[in-house]
This record gives C-alpha cells, sequence and structure tokens, in this order.
C-alpha cells in the first residue's frame, strides 16, 4: 500500500503533463488531492506500524541478470521521513496556489520531485534508491530554473551540478562495492553483511558519505544550498530544505555508515590530531554549524539568513549521526523532521507571505513597510517557527537539539561546546531578521505604495499544518521516538553498534 | 579451421539478409529513377525510406525467423544468435534513419541516396558476422565509402563537402594504417583469421607492437576517439541530418563490435595490463590511453560548444571512451555491456538529429542560442530532446543510465577481487558528471530562456514531417522502456553471447 505514495505522485504528475494549458485551477485541486492522498497513505502506515520494525511493501525481480530487485521496504526511519515528506508537500501545494505562469507543468515537475523523494525512502535495493536518488535532480533543476527569483539559472545550474557530483561519488562506491561483494545482489542488507576488508571501507566510505552528504550541506560543500534556496520557488525551497537535504542525510544514514561501519574506525596514523572520519566529519558538522550560523547573521537579504540556517541546522543532523550512539541517532532523525517542518515554514513565510506581496526581500527595505501590523499572520508564523528553529522548549527543535547536544557530549565533549555556541548564535540571528523584518521601529508614518494582499486561507491552513506537527513532536517525541529506535536496533545497523554504541 | 567443405548453400543462407538488401536498394534506385520521376522531393523521399525501411523489415524478419546458423571456412562468415541480435539492431537502426530521411530536400539523388544508406548497412552486417581480417577490410571499406558519400550529399552547402572531404582524407589514412596493421598480422600468423592469429601470436614481438597500434589508430578513427576524432565535429556538423545520425549511429555499433572483436579474439595474449601505476605492455594500456584521453577531451570541449550538432561529435567522443572500457574489460559480460551501451546510444543519438533536423527545418539553425522557444512551440518534440540528452547524460531511468551502470559494473568486474580498472571507472563517472552541464545548457535553452533571437521569433512552420516525428516519439519511448525494464534487451543479450571470448 505504502508504494502508492510513489504511483500516485508519479501518476499525477503524468496527468498534469497532458492537461489542457488553461486548466489551472484543476491542476492545483489535482495536485493538491495527489499530495493529500499520499501523506494519507503515509500517515496509515505510520499508524500502523507503530513497532517501527521493517517490513517489505514490494520485492520482485527487476534486472535478475545481474540481481537487481525491485524491492521496496520501510522501518520506523523511512515511515517518519515519508510521512514528513507527505506533510511538507501538502504545505508546498497550499503554499504555490499562487503560480500562474504554466501551472499544470510546475506541479507536474513538483509531483516528480515527491514521488521520487518517496521513492529514495521507501527503496531497500541500492539500485533503486540510486535511482530515485538521481530522478529528483532533473525536476529539481527545471522548478529552480523555471520559476525561480533571484539568480535562478545560475543557482538551478549550481544545484543540478553539485547533486550530480554527489551522486557520481555515491555511484562510484555503490559499483565497487556491488563487484567487490560477488555482484550478486544490490540489496542493503546483503551489502550491508558483506564483510568488505577494513582499507576497502576506510576508502569508500569517505566517497559515499561525502557523495551524500554534498546533498545534506555538508560543510565545505554546503554552497549550492543558500544560492539553490534563495533562486527556488517557495514550493521548490520548502521541499529543498524540508526534505531534499534530507535525503542527503538519511542516505548517509542509511548507506554509507550501515554498508562501511568499519569506516568509521580508528586510522593507523592520526592526521593533524584527528583519528578517524568519523571525527572529521564531526569536526565538519560543527564547523557548518558555526558557520551558517554565523554567515546567517550578516545577511541582508531575508531568504539567505533562511538560506544559512538550513546549512547551520543540517550540521545539526550530520554531527548526530557522527555521534554514534542512540541519543545521537535518535536525535539527528527528529532533527531531520523538525526541521523539515520548520525549514518549509520559514520559506514559505519568507517567499510566499512576505516576498510574493512586498516583492522584496531585503531585509532594510522590508523594515518600514510596518509589516508586523499589515500581515499580522505572517509575523506571528514567523515568530513561532523562528523560536521552534532556535529551540524552544514545547517544539521540535527544542527536543532534537537536545538529544544531539547530549549525544555530542558523550562523544566529543569538546565539539558540543562548539555546538553550544551555534545554538546561541542561532537565536540571535533569528532574533536580528526578525526584528528587522517584522519589528522594526517606525521611522515615518509611510502608507504602503499598494495595500498588501492579506494572507489567503491555503497559506493559513498549510502553515498551521506544519505548526501543529512540530508542536506534536515537541511536545510528546515519544510518537517518534518509538517508532525510530526500535529501527536503530533492528540487525541492519548491527555493524555500526558493534563499532561504536 | 574448419574441415567442412562448405557449400554454396551456405554460404547463401547466411547472406541471405545481405541479399535481401542490396536487391531492396536496386529496387528503390529503380522505382525512383523511373515512375517516381516526376512527382515531388519530398515524395520521393517518403516513399524511398518506406521502400528501403521494408527491406530492412524484411531482411530482419528473415535473420528473426530463419536463425541462420553457421561458421564459414574457420569465421569468414559467422551465424549465430549474437550476431543475429547485432545484426537485427542495426537494421531497426537503419530503419530509423530512413524514415528520419522521409520528407528531407536536401537532394535530388533520392534514389542514389537510399541505395548509399543500404550498401553502407549490407557492410555492417558483413563486419558484425566475420571474424577474417579481410572480410572485415573489405567490409569496412564499403561501409566508409558509402559514408564518405553521403556525407557529402547536400551539394548545396558548402560546409558539407569540406567536412567530407576531410573524413574521406582521414579516413583513407585510417584505412592505411589498418591495412598495414592487418598486413603485419598476417605476416606474423600466416593466417586471415583472427584465432589462428591469436593461436601465433607468442609474446609482445616489436612487429605486432606496430601492428596494434596500426589496428587501434584504423579504428579509433571510425569509432571517433580521441586523438582520431578530428574529422566528427565537422561531419556532424555539416553532412545532412540523417547521414550524420547514420554515421554516429549504426556504423559505431559495427566498428566498435569489429573493434571489440580483434582486440580480444585476434590480440588475445598480447593483453597487458592498465592496474594504476602498474601498467604491463600490451594492447589493453593502449585501449586504457585512448579511453582515458576520449572521455576528458570529449567531455570538456563540448562544454565549450555552441552548435548543437558540434556538442554532439564531441559528447560522441566521450562516449566512444566510455565505451572503449568495455574493451579494456574484454569479458563476455563487457561484451554484452558494449552492446546495449552502443545501441541505446545509438537509439539516443538518432532521436535527437531527429528533433535537429526539424528545429534546423524551422529556424536554419542548430545553435544554442537560436534553441529558446522551442518548447513552447512544439512541446512534444523538445520533450523528447530532453529525453534522448538526459539518457546520453546517464540520468535514470533512462537507457543511458543503466547502459553506464552496467558498463561500469562489467569493467570493474573483468578480474575477481582486485579491480585494476578502477581508475578508469572513476574517470568515466567524474567526467559523466560534467557531461550533465553542457546537455542542460541544451534544454535550459530550450525551456527556460525566453525567445528573444530572430531565429526563435522567424520560425515557420514546417508541414509534411510526420514520420520523422513519429520517429522521435517510437525512440523516445525505447529509450525510457529500456532503461525502465533493461531486461528487455539484456535478457536475449546474454543468452546470445558467444560462448567464447
Amino acid at each position: 500500500m505504502l508504494a502508492w505514495t510513489i504511483y500516485i505522485s508519479f501518476f499525477g504528475a503524468a496527468i498534469l503533463l497532458l492537461l489542457p494549458k488553461r486548466a489551472a485551477s484543476f491542476a492545483r485541486c489535482l495536485a493538491l488531492f495527489a499530495a493529500t492522498s499520499s501523506c494519507g497513505i503515509a500517515l496509515a502506515a505510520f499508524l500502523r506500524h507503530r513497532t517501527g520494525e521493517f517490513f517489505t511493501i514490494v520485492d520482485k525481480p527487476w534486472i535478475p541478470s545481474l540481481g537487481i530487485q525491485y524491492h521496496l521496504a520501510a522501518d520506523g526511519i523511512s515511515l517518519s521521513l515519508v510521512l514528513l515528506t507527505g506533510i511538507v508537500a501538502i504545505a508546498g501545494v497550499l503554499f504555490s496556489w499562487n503560480i500562474e505562469d504554466r501551472t499544470n507543468q510546475f506541479f507536474a515537475f513538483y509531483l516528480l520531485l515527491i514521488g521520487a523523494v518517496y521513492g529514495v525512502f521507501l527503496s531497500y535495493d541500492l539500485f533503486l534508491l540510486f535511482v530515485f536518488y538521481e530522478l529528483v535532480i532533473i525536476p529539481k533543476y527545471f522548478l529552480i530554473a523555471n520559476w525561480g527569483s533571484t539568480r535562478r539559472e545560475y543557482g538551478a545550474m549550481k544545484l543540478a551540478i553539485y547533486s550530480f557530483v554527489g551522486s557520481a561519488m555515491v555511484l562510484v562506491g555503490l559499483i565497487a562495492a556491488y563487484v567487490g561483494a560477488g555482484s550478486s545482489s544490490m540489496s542493503l542488507d546483503k551489502l550491508a553483511g558483506f564483510p568488505f576488508s577494513a582499507h576497502f571501507q576506510m576508502v569508500a566510505f569517505p566517497v559515499v558519505f561525502v557523495g551524500f552528504g554534498i546533498l545534506a550541506g555538508l560543510w565545505p560543500f554546503h554552497t549550492w544550498a543558500p544560492t539553490g534556496h534563495v533562486a527556488a520557488p517557495t514550493a521548490a525551497s520548502m521541499l529543498l530544505a524540508g526534505v531534499v537535504m534530507k535525503l542527503g542525510a538519511y542516505c548517509c544514514l542509511r548507506v554509507a555508515m550501515t554498508l562501511f561501519p568499519l569506516g568509521l574506525g580508528t586510522w593507523s596514523h592520526p592526521v593533524l590530531g584527528i583519528t578517524s572520519w568519523r571525527e572529521t566529519f564531526a569536526i565538519l558538522a560543527v564547523i557548518g554549524i558555526l558557520y551558517g550560523a554565523l554567515v546567517a547573521l550578516v545577511q541582508r537579504d531575508f531568504k539567505f539568513v533562511i538560506g544559512y540556517s538550513s546549512v547551520s541546522h543540517m550540521g545539526f543532523i550530520l554531527l548526530g549521526l557522527m555521534t554514534l550512539n542512540l541519543m545521537g541517532l535518535s536525535g539527528a532523525i527528529i532533527q531531520m523532521i523538525s526541521h523539515g517542518l520548520l525549514a518549509g515554514l520559514l520559506f514559505a513565510v519568507v517567499g510566499r507571505m512576505v516576498y510574493a506581496r512586498t516583492h522584496t526581500r531585503e531585509l532594510a527595505a522590508l523594515g518600514p513597510m510596518n509589516l508586523s501590523s499589515a500581515l499580522p499572520f505572517a509575523a506571528v508564523t514567523f515568530v513561532i517557527a523562528g523560536m521552534a528553529g532556535m529551540g524552544l522548549p514545547g517544539f521540535s527543535g527544542f527536543v532534537a537539539e537536545l538529544m544531539i547536544v547530549i549525544g555530542a557530549w558523550r562523544a566529543f565533549p569538546v565539539l558540543a561546546v562548539g555546538v553550544g555556541f551555534g545554538i546561541l548564535i542561532g537565536v540571535v540571528y533569528v532574533w536580528r531578521a526578525m526584528q528587522k523584518a517584522f519589528f522594526a521601529e517606525r521611522r515615518h508614518e509611510l502608507p504602503p505604495p499598494h495595500p498588501l494582499q492579506p494572507i489567503t486561507v491555503p497559506e493559513k491552513i498549510a502553515a498551521a499544518l506544519l505548526i501543529a506537527s512540530s508542536v506534536a513532536i515537541g511536545l510528546y517525541p515519544q510518537m517518534v521516538l518509538n517508532i525510530i529506535q526500535p529501527a536503530l536496533h533492528s540487525p541492519l545497523f548491527a555493524g555500526l553498534r558493534q563499532g561504536g554504541w | 579451421m574448419s574441415t567442412v567443405q562448405p557449400t554454396y548453400s551456405q554460404l547463401l543462407s547466411l547472406a541471405i539478409p545481405q541479399i535481401i538488401l542490396v536487391c531492396t536498394a536496386l529496387l528503390v534506385m529503380a522505382i525512383d529513377l523511373l515512375p517516381l520521376r516526376r512527382a515531388t522531393l519530398s515524395t520521393r523521399f517518403t516513399s524511398a525510406g518506406i521502400l528501403g525501411s521494408i527491406g530492412c523489415a524484411a531482411a530482419a524478419s528473415y535473420i528473426a525467423l530463419a536463425h541462420p546458423n553457421g561458421n564459414l571456412l574457420g569465421g569468414v562468415l559467422l551465424g549465430n544468435a549474437f550476431t543475429e541480435l547485432l545484426q537485427i539492431a542495426i537494421l531497426a537502426l537503419t530503419v530509423a534513419v530512413l524514415l528520419l530521411s522521409s520528407g528531407s530536400t536536401f537532394t535530388r539523388h533520392v534514389g542514389e541516396y537510399v541505395l548509399l544508406i543500404l550498401i553502407a548497412t549490407v557492410g555492417m552486417l558483413f563486419l558484425v558476422s566475420t571474424q577474417d581480417l579481410l572480410v572485415i577490410f573489405v567490409s569496412i571499406e564499403l561501409l566508409s565509402l558509402s559514408l564518405y558519400t553521403l556525407a557529402a550529399f547536400n551539394k548545396q552547402s558548402r560546409f558539407s563537402w569540406e567536412a567530407a572531404l576531410k573524413y574521406f582524407l582521414f579516413g583513407g589514412m585510417s584505412a592505411a594504417f589498418l591495412l598495414f596493421g592487418f598486413s603485419l598480422l598476417y605476416g606474423l600468423s600466416d593466417s586471415t583469421s583472427l584465432s589462428e592469429i591469436a593461436a601465433h601470436i607468442h609474446g609482445l614481438s616489436p612487429l605486432l607492437v606496430i601492428a596494434i597500434v596500426c589496428v587501434t589508430v584504423g579504428l579509433g578513427f571510425k569509432v571517433a576517439a580521441a586523438p582520431f576524432h578530428f574529422w566528427a565535429p565537422d561531419i556532424y556538423q555539416a553532412a545532412p541530418a540523417p547521414s550524420a545520425a547514420f554515421i554516429a549511429s549504426g556504423s559505431k555499433v559495427a566498428s566498435f563490435i569489429v573493434f571489440f572483436q580483434l582486440a580480444s579474439i585476434g590480440f588475445a595474449g598480447a593483453e597487458g595490463a592498465a592496474t594504476w601505476g602498474h601498467f604491463v605492455r600490451g594492447w589493453i594500456p593502449v585501449i586504457a590511453v585512448i579511453a582515458a584521453l576520449s572521455m576528458v577531451l570529449g567531455n570538456f570541449v563540448a562544454i565549450r560548444q555552441s552548435s548543437v550538432r558540434r556538442l554532439l561529435a564531441y559528447s560522441a567522443v566521450a562516449h566512444a571512451g566510455y565505451m572503449l572500457l568495455a574493451l579494456t574489460a574484454h569479458t563476455q559480460q563487457s561484451l554484452a555491456a558494449l552492446v546495449y551501451y552502443v545501441a541505446t546510444y545509438s537509439a539516443a543519438t538518432i532521436g535527437a538529429f531527429a528533433v535537429l533536423s526539424i528545429v534546423e527545418a524551422q529556424t536554419g539553425s542548430d545553435r544554442i542560442g537560436d534553441l529558446p522557444g522551442f518548447s513552447r512551440r512544439e512541446p512534444v518534440l523538445s520533450f523528447c530532446l530532453a529525453i534522448f540528452l538526459l539518457s546520453l547524460a546517464g540520468i535514470p531511468p533512462l537507457a543511458g543510465f543503466f547502459g553506464k551502470f552496467y558498463l561500469f559494473v562489467a569493467t570493474l568486474q573483468s578480474s575477481r577481487g582486485s579491480m585494476p580498472l578502477l581508475w578508469l571507472v572513476i574517470l568515466a563517472i567524474a567526467t559523466s558528471a560534467v557531461s550533465l552541464y553542457y546537455y542542460l545548457r541544451v534544454l535550459k535553452a530550450s525551456y527556460i530562456t525566453a525567445p528573444e533571437t530572430s531565429a526563435a521569433r522567424t520560425a515557420i512552420h514546417v508541414s509534411g514531417q510526420a514520420i520523422p516525428r513519429a520517429v522521435c516519439v517510437l525512440l523516445a519511448a525505447a529509450v525510457v522502456l529500456l532503461g525502465a525494464w533493461p531486461s528487455l534487451l539484456l535478457q536475449p543479450l546474454i543468452t546470445a553471447l558467444p560462448p567464447r571470448f
């Protein structure tokens, strides 16, 4: 049943491409229907499989001569991320209700992207996973290059090339692993169970991890992210930050770390005082956290603030993965979900609620517009999303960051201090952006040149949906923890457990 | 050497497809010159193209139904499941080219044009079904001489003959190299049969080195591998679209197969090795260096092109580099991978040329700068172009992706355990990441850039291209189908592989 999340999205995209050009409102409804029904399926599956155990959805031979299966499966981790995708997808459709230019094509690419994302989360065969993973690139490119704003063609091309380079690295690693394991199967558990030599794992792990890490905004390969986010139309930046970057992080955990657990072990010779890839990536993650936060602090463009904050938040996820303890890993997964919801919300506020109305994202220009009284809903939403993102108790961000910090404290006490600073700067940049954009001091009582459109109903519904999900996780994190922790205890992660936690 | 005395009936049964083609060629010529003399050019082209296709279809169905089987004079003429498959593939590509030419108006010598295409096809059919130096050389010359003429067929265009003359001069030189190499091989072994030659090769004598180099130069020219590719950009750009498509597709299939057989059977015993840092003298390092050179040069020079046809030419150089990887591996599986790759590559290339020929008919130019507006004018065709180019770039789920994946897997598998050719595979994957950039540039022009140039505005509607359009759509469907379900071609291919390689 869960496989229908993929099929509905692809099918919806195909119908949208065939629709006549003027059926814009029908296209919107169709896209909303596709997004809602696949989210409904995801929710039903989430509720049914409360234990988080691994289960197979489809398993059919695909390319028998190479041992490649069409194998879709899910466990607690993928289930919760599939649900996240569903929620963000609905919100994205609602926030793009105002797209008038080539609406059909827009939603067709949008649904293609969503379907491919579902596919990555659900595939268990690595060939299939890679197919979906690369399938994400092309709709992303067209969404940004066609419907984007600032330097859209540059941003789109940069994003496509970075993603493709990342997936090329992944492909090298996967092919080497497949051939090294006897070329009989691409199944994740078969390859993860194969005893690759420690030397091979040491070499393959960083290649595959960085390959996926590029999409997860791993510093210093993050530069596509801010430009891409800024150039993208609202729904695309919501998906990019909310879901697509999570693909990278998810695959880092699901593929790179499970396939090559020995790659995380200590080197025979420390280099510059660093003794393993694990430490290397943990340090890069912390640099990402601090760098993203500091750069967000000095941006003039509202959307760049959010773009860099994404880099910072993704750093938390990667750090959580590198802690290799249950606390840190669970925190990383919750952070994926939390950041997916909140980044989506922040981009929606900036891109749709503010930019689409004021046509500027300069913080200095937004201040005098007196937005807190002109667009009170936008202001309130931004305050909530910002607070949740900086880790206010009661929201998902708090749970996630707390768990990651505790995990990091156990694994790398020194780095945990850096993380603390990162959280602190996070408070400052959100505060600064909020102050400048919404609550700047009124200098002159200039009436705005044209009255700003009030916030529409679809936007309110979408914002409420995202906020409610974040609050739900913040108030009752067990809801997600109960489903991801059994998954982390499954035999798939045995290699990691033996190495570390 | 086969001891059984060959009979003419055996020879006849193996050569019937070629005979059918020759008869068709004469028939086409006669019909074009007698009853259709007063008809319009496009009618003549259409009827000649359809008639030629019927001939090809008849030959293909004879092969598929009668299964001509045998081995004449120790490999002079072969018939087995594998040659059957190759011949059918070549005939299918020829049909696509013939149908593509229907409706064109570039020459008044329609009968001759189609005749030459069919004669060239006869050369290809012989080429893939022989393992004898003499027949190889004669078929290559039959093929090449037809191609030189086909390239020069547009007598109104100065560039067409200039390019054809260049092609002819380079081709003549490469034929001389090839013949010199063949004569040395004959001198070394007293035989023209590939397996006999291999039996007489003991170690790497200086003469054999010269022979290997000469043969590599000659065939490297045929497959347009760097540094023997200089004819390709001009021919791709200036030859009439069907000729260019034909040179880029069917002749590539035949040349690669014969290259593979010559190297892997004829030079058996003089392989050498191309492990990184441990080159051992032999033919493999020669091919490996040419492959690496082609991949790097093709991909990087393609970035700078402003004409789509020249871009395709340099991308063909790059693809020749990828395909040469299969030679360096020279296993059964790599042969299967080579056939899959070259067949799907040819389909995508013919498709791209088909779309380009329609673009040129409309705007009179194949420059990337004149593409804007194409997607609005021709949504279906531009979608097909996207499929062809993305398949060439290797984006799943298109055929080009599986081709690359399988080729790289087969290359790595060439020897168990150590993966001596890993560096070549890494280079191939890295350069293919570069290639996405220039393919996306073309798509960006077609889909995203606003139409401003005069060529786009003055685009005229050209009628009477129903058949080329249908060819585009069918080829696009084939590329998608073979990508999503590779077993369609792979399964028959693997069962048909000859036992000995």
